[in-house]
């Protein structure tokens, strides 16, 4: 039990970098962005392809990101030079990525052009990188005796993924809400809110759309490829239902830690991405439950993290009502007879 | 300062819905001059304002400003010289972000946007100081989201942001028309404040007939995509409603029919 979270959590912070992108579109810009779907394998495929081909999994990691960017840059070009509807532009794109996926995982194969998989089981990755070093450190030992001391028997593997990974997506998180606050991040978040507007004070509308879409893949391709890593393979169906979950860490997120503020909001993101992996894992835990049944279990998790902030609110506010009218109500006993209002 | 020549422009051409907007329009204001526009619905200043701004290209003609054709320069370019006040108050600010960041945007109008913090402290005592000339109190609610304003509010703040930098022109559309009469007139006179302040070069329509002949320097009378009355700095000094509806009278043979003119009299 402990372990399957572990490993939740241990997964749900990579995912959160993607719902990070998520929110950027979504959220930000305004734009229900589709790419994701294609461009989270994307990442995978090219990171995976490239340590494949013995390049440095650092390296391929960093051009997985950028071979994001380039996608969601098309989906922005379609959207804002062609003319091409929000969601029709990032269908496109989506369905495309699917066979460019294929041909560059076909890149490691001379029997085919294109390939659905590759396995790196025996590559090197980030994360055996990031083992090598941590196990150098020792914190495992000293964490792992603290938990042994609370009686628990089945202990993590490591705790590197999760430091580290923590550290990396809470540098990704205040960078975004540094950039945000920018002249340029200003610019985007307006662009988002009153193009109309924006455009009046001189922005370049179709190069911010173009350049946040950009950023928004990159990001989740940049996930994409750590969970190839982690995962130890690319899948050309990985991707299959990524926006469903972005937007469900998304909406988790900001349904428990409110978005008041983008400081805020980009933390709920994060908490809701590894919230949402933990509850998924939870449920599968359910004897009746099984594997298939996941994407039924994270359309009810939506729903319900839509529908309890508003049913809250409409409680709250009902409460309010009635104190209020309960208080007139002792107002108007208090008055003298002959002052009070007939009804 | 700005100068539109020959301006043509029809909307859906070889349809039954074709509409001659602007016929033949030729317009020039020297800087300084503040005129305001006046015209019965569909008679062309709207479309003649986004012929300006850049939102819409006409089919014949040239515009330009301070000696530069901008005819086919888009929007966003050309926006660098151009303030705009919408008649929507909703229109001319991002709702969901906070006063200060709002100002930060419209900072940044003749500047390239870059990875400079968009409210700096510097910046931030420009923006009070700015603000409280405003005496809407606003200045002790920089960080409220912009969405949480009143119209009044919203539109006084519209204005501020459209003349910051001041541009080489102010465009108003209707800009106090969805306001109640006391935040009208509150917008009204804050209008000519800041146009005087920095002696702004300033476009004006409205409906408001009174608030034609008080407000501005010049005034121009649309009608059917023509411009069929210039009145002269001179002439306006003396002008008076009646006098206006008199004129459009013997132009156009027809009595005027507007019933906002007619009601604002």
């Amino acid at each position: 039990m402990f372990t399957a979270l572990f490993g939740s959590v241990e997964q749900g912070i990579i995912y959160a970098i993607m719902a990070l992108g998520v929110y950027i579109t979504f959220r930000v810009l305004d734009f229900p962005d589709l790419t994701v779907d294609g461009s989270f394998v994307t990442g995978a495929a090219t990171a995976a392809t490239m340590i494949t081909f013995g390049y440095d999994p650092l390296i391929a990691t960093l051009c997985a990101l950028l071979a994001g960017f380039v996608a969601g840059s098309i989906t922005g070009i379609l959207h804002t030079k062609a003319h091409i509807n929000e969601l029709l532009a990032g269908i496109l794109m989506m369905i495309a990525l699917y066979s460019i996926n294929l041909r560059i995982m076909g890149l490691t194969t001379e029997n085919a052009v294109g390939r659905p998989n590759i396995p790196l089981s025996s590559s090197d990755t980030v994360f055996t990188m990031l083992h090598d070093f941590w196990s150098t450190l020792g914190i495992d030992a000293m964490l792992n005796n603290l938990l042994t001391a609370t009686g628990l028997t089945s202990l993590p593997r490591t705790w590197g993924v999760i430091i580290v990974m923590f550290i990396v997506v809470f540098i990704i998180k205040f960078m975004l809400d540094w950039f945000l606050k920018t002249e340029y991040g200003l610019a985007l978040r307006a662009t988002g809110d009153n193009v109309k507007m924006i455009r009046s004070f001189s922005a370049n509308t179709d190069n911010v759309k173009i350049f946040a879409l950009g950023l928004s893949n990159a990001l989740v391709a940049l996930s994409g490829a750590l969970i190839a890593q982690l995962n130890k393979f690319a899948d050309a169906g990985m991707g299959i239902g990524m926006i469903v979950i972005g937007l469900a860490s998304v909406i988790i997120g900001e349904a428990i830690f409110g978005k008041k503020t983008i400081v805020r909001a980009t933390l709920a993101v994060i908490f809701g991405a590894i919230i949402y992996r933990v509850v998924i894992s939870l449920a599968l835990q359910v004897e009746f439950l099984d594997t298939g049944d996941l994407k039924l279990i994270t359309a009810v998790v939506v729903i319900i993290a839509l529908v309890i902030p508003y049913a809250m609110n409409k409680y709250k506010e009902k409460k309010r009502r009635a104190k209020r009218r309960a208080q007139l109500m002792k107002e108007v006993t208090a008055m003298p007879e002959g002052e009070k209002p007939i009804a | 300062m700005l100068k539109l020549q020959h301006i043509h422009k029809i909307f859906n051409e070889g349809t039954p819905d074709e509409k001659v907007a602007l016929n033949h329009i030729n317009l020039t204001l020297e800087a300084g001059d503040f005129v305001t526009i006046i015209g019965s619905n569909g008679a062309g200043k709207s479309t003649m304002m986004n012929m300006i701004s850049g939102a819409l290209t006409p089919d014949v003609g040239t515009i330009t400003i301070n000696g530069k054709d901008v005819t086919n320069l888009p929007e966003y370019k050309r926006s660098k010289y151009i303030g705009r006040v919408f008649q929507d108050p909703m229109a001319g600010t991002a709702p969901t972000m906070t006063i200060q960041e709002n100002l930060a945007l419209a900072y940044s109008r003749n500047k390239s946007r870059g990875l400079r913090s968009g409210v700096s402290k510097a910046r931030k005592e420009i923006f009070l100081a700015a603000l409280e000339s405003l005496n809407l109190n606003l200045e002790n609610r920089l960080n409220a989201k912009v969405g949480l304003l009143s119209g009044g509010e919203r539109q006084a703040l519209s204005l501020l942001m459209a003349t910051f930098t001041k541009p080489d022109i102010l465009l108003l559309d209707e800009h106090t028309a969805a306001l109640d009469p006391s935040r009208a007139a509150l917008i009204t006179s804050l209008t000519k404040e800041l146009v005087e302040k920095d002696s702004l070069t300033t476009l004006m329509i409205t409906h408001d007939m009174q608030q034609a002949i008080d407000l501005g320097n010049r005034l121009i009378m649309m009608d059917k995509g023509q411009i069929i009355l210039e009145v002269s700095p001179e002439e306006k000094k003396n002008l008076t409603i009646e006098d206006l509806m008199n004129e459009f009278q013997r132009i156009r043979g027809e009595k005027m029919v507007s019933d906002r003119a007619l009601l604002s009299t």
